[in-house]
């Protein structure tokens, strides 16, 4: 038996990433010199979503780029093959800029450890910082967020969905309640 | 998939998902930085029992760009050479721990003998006058580069097809992706029989190129002219030889491909090479994308995924 729960809707994730931009701008003081970069897949649209926002709020857009970080996972000898993704993305949007890489779910770091060994190999950015729409806790490294829509703390047996219109059609995020363990962000 | 013999048994959704992720492969020579970790701690061998520059350096580096590391064997300066089989040099690589093997040999369906003893991928990097998969993803992925996809282009192959792995391996993967192959060159050479895979036969170069969007240019073997299979160069020049005169029978942007290495002057003339349409050193730069991605398909995920 799976049971789901509502916990986003469209206008819940709406106004998360609008204050998720507002808190950009406000921590950097601007968008000159800012490098928004999603991780493929539903960070890729969240980032430009920001991106657009930012630019309501600034009249300034930032770069915005994305990542597959199919490459650099730790566990690849552990699970099947799988494609790699494009990755969008120059040494000019990283090298000396402040890169904010965007991500719809921050579970045990892994995803994010794999992107910051990524980035690394396109320059040397001024500072990264990490967004993410949900914080489900359940850290494996040494890695938090400087942006949060929202905090949601969980089991390992529940399962974090987020659906996005540009790929899903709708705007949603829901918790399934699985029997197994998850394994894997 | 476990091994990559030959286009011919890859099934239309392998090859086009091998040329998506070779297109991603492209990106990372781009970078400031081209190595990425994904092959970390895998070990492949490059056996080539025949003689090859381009092919064996593509695949080296496209194994180290991976991260993976790489040793050569060669037949000369090897226990090859001192008479040792080829499946107890493979058999004594393979207990040596390494992840792959990349096979080139002059004799048709050796990699798929390795293939069947080893437990390892074996990755075929052209055999006798079978298949040089890793050639044909790589034409296939320039000509759609350059034309954004290849279903409905015509598609001509010109030269010695019957003696051609390039040749064999075109066609299986032009065909699956939906092109028009046409097949043109000296009569000796051109293997009607292959009509019965779908393509168009002709010894008539002006009707091969007519309307074509592409032309791979094989490679004149020069040691076929001995055994009189191909007449002298001159005469070979004159009826199949791609020239700024031959070439114009072509679609205005029809673009150029040539295998490598090039007789400049037989097959191909040097102004055509050197001109906007030929995409010759695209290929190269493909190559090693495509062999990135190959290697990753084959080594890049855990086992239990077949």
């Amino acid at each position: 038996m799976k049971q789901v729960a509502l916990l986003m809707d469209e206008d819940a994730i709406r106004r998360a990433l609008m204050r998720i931009a507002h808190e950009i701008v406000e921590r950097n003081q601007g968008v000159a010199n800012l490098s928004l970069v999603g991780i493929r897949r539903r960070g890729v649209p969240l980032s430009e979503r920001i991106a657009a926002n930012l630019m309501v709020i600034e009249n300034e857009a930032p770069v915005v780029g994305s990542l597959d970080i199919g490459l650099y996972r730790d566990d690849l000898a552990n699970r099947p093959f799988s494609p790699v993704k494009q990755t969008s993305l120059g040494s000019r949007m990283v090298d000396r800029r402040i890169v904010v890489l965007v991500d719809d779910v921050l579970f045990t770091g892994r995803t994010v450890r794999a992107a910051l060994d990524a980035l690394s190999d396109f320059g040397r950015p001024t500072a990264i910082q990490l967004a993410v729409l949900i914080d489900r806790g359940h850290r494996e490294l040494p890695i938090r967020a400087d942006y949060v829509g929202k905090n949601v703390p969980t089991s390992r047996l529940e399962r974090i969905r987020v659906e996005v219109k540009e790929i899903d059609g709708i705007d949603r995020v829901y918790v399934e309640k699985t029997e197994e363990v998850e394994a894997t962000e | 998939m476990q091994d990559l013999v030959a286009l011919e048994s890859l099934s239309t959704q392998d090859i086009e998902s091998l040329l998506d992720l070779s297109q991603n492969m492209a990106e990372i020579l781009d970078r400031p930085i081209k190595k990425v970790p994904t092959l970390r701690g895998k070990a492949v061998v490059n056996l080539f029992f025949e003689p090859s520059t381009r092919t064996r350096n593509s695949f080296e580096l496209a194994a180290k760009y991976l991260s993976a590391d790489v040793i050569n064997v060669q037949q000369s300066g090897s226990s090859v050479e001192k008479g040792e089989t080829l499946w107890d040099t493979a058999r004594n690589l393979s207990e040596m721990a390494v992840d792959g093997v990349i096979v080139r040999h002059q004799v048709s369906g050796v990699p798929q003998q390795l293939a069947d003893i080893l437990d390892i991928p074996v990755i075929n990097a052209g055999d006798g006058s079978h298949e040089h998969p890793t050639q044909g993803l790589l034409d296939a992925l320039t000509i759609s580069q350059a034309k954004g996809s290849l279903a409905g282009l015509k598609v001509a192959i010109v030269g010695d097809v019957l003696h051609s792995r390039v040749a064999r391996s075109d066609i299986h993967v032009l065909l699956a992706l939906g092109a028009h192959v046409v097949l043109v060159g000296p009569p000796t050479v051109l293997p009607e029989s292959y009509e019965e895979l779908g393509v168009e036969v002709t010894t008539d170069l002006r009707r091969a190129l007519s309307d074509a969007d592409a032309i791979q240019v094989l490679r004149l073997q020069k040691e076929r002219q001995n055994s009189g299979e191909i007449p002298s160069l001159w005469e070979y020049r004159l009826r199949w030889g791609i020239t700024s005169q031959t070439v114009s029978w072509a679609k205005p942007d029809a673009v150029i491909l040539h295998p490598g290495p090039q007789n400049r002057g037989v097959e191909i003339d040097s102004d055509i090479l050197e001109s906007s349409r030929s995409w010759v050193l695209r290929q190269v730069r493909n190559g090693v994308a495509v062999r990135m991605a190959v290697l990753f398909r084959l080594l890049g995920g855990g086992r239990g995924d077949e």
